[in-house]
């Protein structure tokens, strides 16, 4: 018995291409079902992310399992699937590294463990995944774990959102009911107040010169809208203030925002200023209470958080190639069993 | 015996303490593991000594300042040990440990002293003490928490944070915390004092005026904090200051106390 895998991801194929081969989860299951029927397959495990469409099977005879995948994906994309293959002990080793977040786009990020996770419950409730299958995933999740805990994979931000959640949180604790006031509307500052968003921040308000620009944003984000003349006034309401307008001078200075802390009772402000030239004054980072980062900063606590990662990728390999040697190791001796039952019964 | 338990005591602290340096520096600190399993072993060895001391004396164990001083640091341990996993503190053992193990060593280093007759005939005396050393144990713990705010705080303000910075909590947690501690050890110090007007006291002007200093510093900071007149760095500034100055008054209401009778 064989360990089978074959798929597209973000490495081999443009997001052009992916789009093309990217399999709902409502098509799943069907899609098992007519693996299942090539002869020689007899268990699938079938992965579909944003990053990659992946079968993982059990097989007898994997060019078998190889074309059949092929020929499902061309038949509902009309292209031929560009399509990496592996066996194996690779297939067992890309199966870790992947469920490891080794394989992913950012390295160490976590979500794809649940998906890898989710694809195998599907894969087991309609009993598609045969022995070796379950006992592959369950020895994949372990890893995942050992790999999480024993290394600093997942240590660290990498991105300007996920920095500014991060400090946010170190500030605050919970970021439930915090209310943020976006200065400028810009991109970043949009994706930036996303991130606090999914993380429990109650109510924005935008304000910008541009007063229509200001209410679009606000509409798309669920916040509320604020002339440019009044921004001050609502500061003291707030607890995260990100700036990214197009002023060509500093506009939170000292003179400005000591005044607002006064008010506030000992409530820290965090200030998050994205724009270039800067909104804020350094020196309001001195303030009692007040939490300056620019964007610099943000990008080198992203940096440093990737660089983090990437130091510990060897440790996270060390740690696969063993837990691949264990794999390996049961496969053997229940292949050795199967093929001796199988002198036997001749 | 009783020198064993100490003994052990000081090693589970000191081993709390380097365990987590040692973490640390090679960056591989998990929270809430070993150093809390090794502060829970010391306060257990502590335990230990004192109902061994309290045995022998027929007393609340706190009749000489080194007992005082082991009193006080199973208080704070014991404080650590239902508040940490409580708040889910990370890293408040390590800050926890060197204040626990210094008080020990200075208790380990000050030579033995007998026990002041007037504890054992009157449970109010005992009460009054034992609370006051509670309280000032929860003030060690508060003193603890803004110091591990003012860490963070700095870490924050760096906008270059180190590694420390991840294990170390939210501020908000730590100034909440701060001031739970800081309440409760109020609310224990009052009680103190109650208990000593229930046992009819007579205490020296100089060891009433100490304590009602201590007493009026916790309440002044409690009253600025509740009127939302100290910003977070200043109110740990405070938690810690003040009870460092109880420190440096403690062994002097102690040396007033054991040469007062009732």
């Amino acid at each position: 018995m064989n360990i089978f895998c074959a798929g597209i991801n973000h490495r081999t194929a443009h997001l052009d291409v992916r789009e093309r081969f990217a399999v709902r989860d409502s098509e799943i299951v069907e899609i098992l079902d007519r693996l299942r029927t090539i002869d020689g397959v007899s268990g699938a495990v079938m992965l579909s992310t944003c990053n990659r469409v992946e079968l993982y099977a059990s097989s007898l005879c994997p060019l078998r399992a190889l074309e059949g995948f092929r020929s499902i994906l061309s038949d509902r994309s009309g292209v031929e699937a560009p399509l990496y293959h592996h066996t194996t002990p690779q297939a067992v080793r890309h199966l870790f590294r992947v469920a490891s977040g080794l394989d992913s786009m950012v390295i160490g990020e976590t979500e794809i463990l649940g998906q890898v996770k989710k694809a195998y419950s599907v894969s087991a409730d309609i009993g598609a995944a045969t022995r070796p299958l379950h006992r592959l995933f369950q020895h994949a999740f372990r890893v995942a774990k050992s790999v999480r805990s024993e290394t600093q994979i997942t240590s660290g931000p990498t991105s300007v959102g996920s920095v500014a959640v991060e400090l946010a949180s170190k500030i605050f604790g919970s970021l439930e009911g915090r209310r943020i006031m976006i200065l400028g509307a810009g991109e970043v500052s949009e994706r930036t107040a996303r991130s606090l968003q999914s993380r429990g921040v109650r109510s924005v308000i935008v304000s910008n010169r541009n007063y229509d620009r200001a209410a679009k944003l606000a509409a798309e984000i669920g916040g509320m809208a604020l002339h440019f003349d009044h921004w001050e006034k609502a500061c003291g309401d707030i607890e995260i203030l990100i700036s990214s307008t197009g002023a060509p001078h500093a506009i939170l200075t000292p003179e400005k925002v000591a005044p607002l802390m006064k008010g506030r009772r000992g409530v820290p402000l965090f200030v998050i200023d994205l724009a270039v030239p800067r909104d804020a004054d350094p020196a309001i980072n001195e303030l009692d209470g007040v939490f300056l980062y620019d964007i610099d900063s943000l990008q080198q606590i992203a940096a440093e958080s990737m660089n983090v990662r990437l130091l510990e990728v060897d440790r996270c390999e060390s740690l696969i190639e063993e837990h691949v040697g264990g794999f390996l190791g049961w496969l053997a001796s229940i292949n050795a069993r199967s093929s001796g039952r199988v002198r036997h019964a001749s | 015996m009783e020198r064993l338990a100490l003994l052990a005591a000081t090693l589970c602290y000191l081993f709390s303490f380097g365990y987590t340096l040692f973490a640390l520096g090679a960056g591989r600190f998990r929270p809430g593991r070993f150093n809390f399993l090794a502060m829970a072993l010391g306060a257990a060895a502590q335990s230990w000594f004192l109902s061994m001391r309290g045995a022998a004396e027929h007393a609340c164990p706190i009749g000489s300042l080194p007992e005082v001083l082991i009193f006080l640091s199973w208080s704070i341990a014991l404080i650590y040990l239902v508040i940490g996993p409580a708040y889910r503190i990370s890293l408040m053992g390590a800050f926890t440990a060197p204040l626990v193990l210094l008080l020990q060593i200075i208790a380990l280093l000050l030579p033995e002293a007998g026990v002041p007759a007037f504890f054992r005939p009157n449970p109010w005396v005992q009460t009054h003490a034992a609370l006051s050393i509670v309280a000032f144990g929860s003030f060690g713990l508060a003193c603890v928490a803004g110091l591990m705010f003012l860490v963070q705080e700095g870490q924050l303000k760096s906008r270059h944070p180190a590694p420390i910075y991840h294990h170390l909590p939210p501020i908000s947690i730590l100034s909440e915390a701060t001031l739970r501690l800081i309440w409760t050890g109020f609310f224990l110090l009052t009680l103190s004092f109650a208990s000593g007007l229930l046992a009819h006291l007579s205490v020296s002007g100089g060891k009433f005026g100490f304590s009602l200093m201590i007493w009026l510093l916790y309440a002044a900071i409690l009253m600025a904090a509740k009127k939302g007149s100290l910003t977070g760095r200043r109110f740990a500034m405070a938690s810690a200051a003040a009870f460092l100055f109880s420190m440096l008054l403690l062994p002097i209401i102690e040396h007033l106390s054991t040469h007062t009778t009732s």
